[in-house]
């Protein structure tokens, strides 16, 4: 979450004072995201120190000075809007390491830690849905930060039920096949059709 | 009747379905299949429980036998406190018409019939005179919203419609019980997720539904979530706590 441009995204409506931003900030992402005074303040003085913000020239401080989005504040919030964000190196998962660490440690259960995790994240989905059945029902932008946040625990879970499938077979087939019983076929065909 | 069981813990809701160690096994030994082994699962008015296993882990089993459509090779069921077996045919096909109500993945709404008489239908079918079944009819479609449509036939409405039309079907009259295999079938994920809040709707106003879904999106629409597995119940989620400790920065998170 980048905050200096949700900031200038906030911005773009008018200018704003740091409390009014702050408020706006958390309303705007269904109180998920908590913000604290100080950091708006701060994001806010490097906004300036960059020129894509500046505060309005009334000889007051603090709380009560008014910041504006300048025209280069402009440029920088659509050309981040468009910017993709890196997703191209894996992050270190906690749950992808302990189920491949369950799978070698002798004695454990690695289907029973799978359904444990398993549990857990369904009952963390069931959490956000109610949150998305109340509040989130008239609120567009809480609903899309439910959304995000269930298909993130989905794509877990959906991890996580082939990691299942695979361990069973891997562990109900020998670990090397001979090159006669490979399915060469079937994998030319997968491929063809990608 | 044998009246409203209660539970240890106290709860005076009624379990409106109660599956005791049912089995169901298809063939014969040894190529015998076993569909479902030892099945416990006991739904309460107003609950709502998802289903969730993947394909082949007998969800689809455990519905029909949950709707008195098959019977358990071994074990016991029970609706609204009736035991189904050595219930007499005639008795059991009007429990079934009465009190179950069932959601279909492509909604199976009749071309012919506009969106009342739909609703109706389950009604008029089993011997209520017509009147009395279409305001019955108009009713549900009223509590999911589509009364304006009453009048519309199927390929008039939209997706969702057609599908509140259909979930209006399932509880119109005096359900006790709704079962819906993967009821948003081809919809889109927000539309499935309108689907589900309608049948928890209809839960919080004192049904009880089985969902089976192989959607854990949908399934998390449920206020339990039982996990199947080769015919086996292997986990289930325990009643989790309001959102709110969602939103708590720091605590839960």
């Amino acid at each position: 979450m980048s905050v200096p441009h949700a900031l200038l995204a906030l911005l773009s409506e008018g200018p704003k004072y740091g409390l009014q931003l702050r408020e706006e900030f958390e309303a705007g992402t269904g109180e998920v995201w908590p913000l604290n005074v100080g950091q708006v303040y701060k994001t806010l003085g490097r906004l300036e120190r960059d020129g894509l913000a500046e505060s309005e020239e009334n000889g007051q401080d603090g709380p009560q000075k008014r910041y504006r989005i300048t025209p280069r504040g402009a440029e920088a919030l659509a050309a981040w809007l468009r910017t993709p964000p890196d997703l191209t190196s894996p992050p270190r998962d906690e749950l992808v390491m302990k189920v491949l660490v369950a799978a070698r440690v002798p004695g454990t259960d690695v289907h029973e830690v799978i359904l444990a995790h398993r549990l857990y994240l369904l009952e963390l989905m069931q959490q956000w849905t109610r949150l998305k059945e109340g509040e989130a029902r008239d609120d567009v932008s809480l609903a899309l930060m439910v959304d995000a946040e269930l298909f993130r625990l989905d794509a877990v879970i959906r991890w996580l039920d082939a990691a299942d499938v695979r361990l069973a077979r891997a562990a109900a087939e020998p670990p090397r096949r001979s090159p006669a019983d490979a399915p060469v076929p079937q994998l030319r065909r997968l491929g063809a059709r990608r | 009747m044998n009246g409203p069981e209660r539970d240890a813990d106290g709860s005076s809701a009624v379990r409106v379905l109660e599956l005791r160690g049912v089995s169901k096994t298809y063939g014969q030994e040894p190529a015998a299949v076993h569909a479902l082994a030892g099945v416990d699962l006991s739904v309460r008015a107003g609950e709502m429980v998802a289903v969730m296993g993947p394909s082949g882990s007998g969800k689809s089993t455990l519905l029909t036998i949950a709707g008195s459509l098959e019977d358990p090779t071994s074990g016991e069921v029970l609706v609204c406190g009736m035991a189904l077996a050595g219930m007499p045919r005639g008795r059991r096909a009007r429990l079934r018409r009465r009190v179950i109500g069932y959601v279909f993945q492509d909604f199976n709404l009749l071309p012919g019939l506009t969106a009342a008489e739909n609703a109706a239908l389950p009604l008029e079918l089993d011997g209520v005179a017509v009147p009395k079944a279409r305001a019955a009819g108009l009713a549900a479609l009223d509590a999911l919203g589509v009364a304006g449509r009453a009048r519309w036939f199927p390929d008039q409405l939209s997706g969702g419609e057609r599908q509140r039309v259909a979930i209006a079907r399932a509880v119109v009259g005096d359900r006790r019980l709704l079962l819906a295999d993967e009821p948003s079938g081809a919809l889109d994920s927000v539309n499935a997720g309108e689907v589900m809040r309608l049948l928890h709707e209809a839960c919080q106003r004192g049904v009880a539904a089985v969902v089976v879904t192989h959607d854990a999106q949908l399934a998390a629409w449920a206020d339990r979530i039982v996990l199947l597995r080769d015919g086996r119940m292997t986990g289930t989620t325990t009643r989790p706590p309001g959102p709110e400790s969602l939103l708590i920065p720091g605590e839960t998170r």
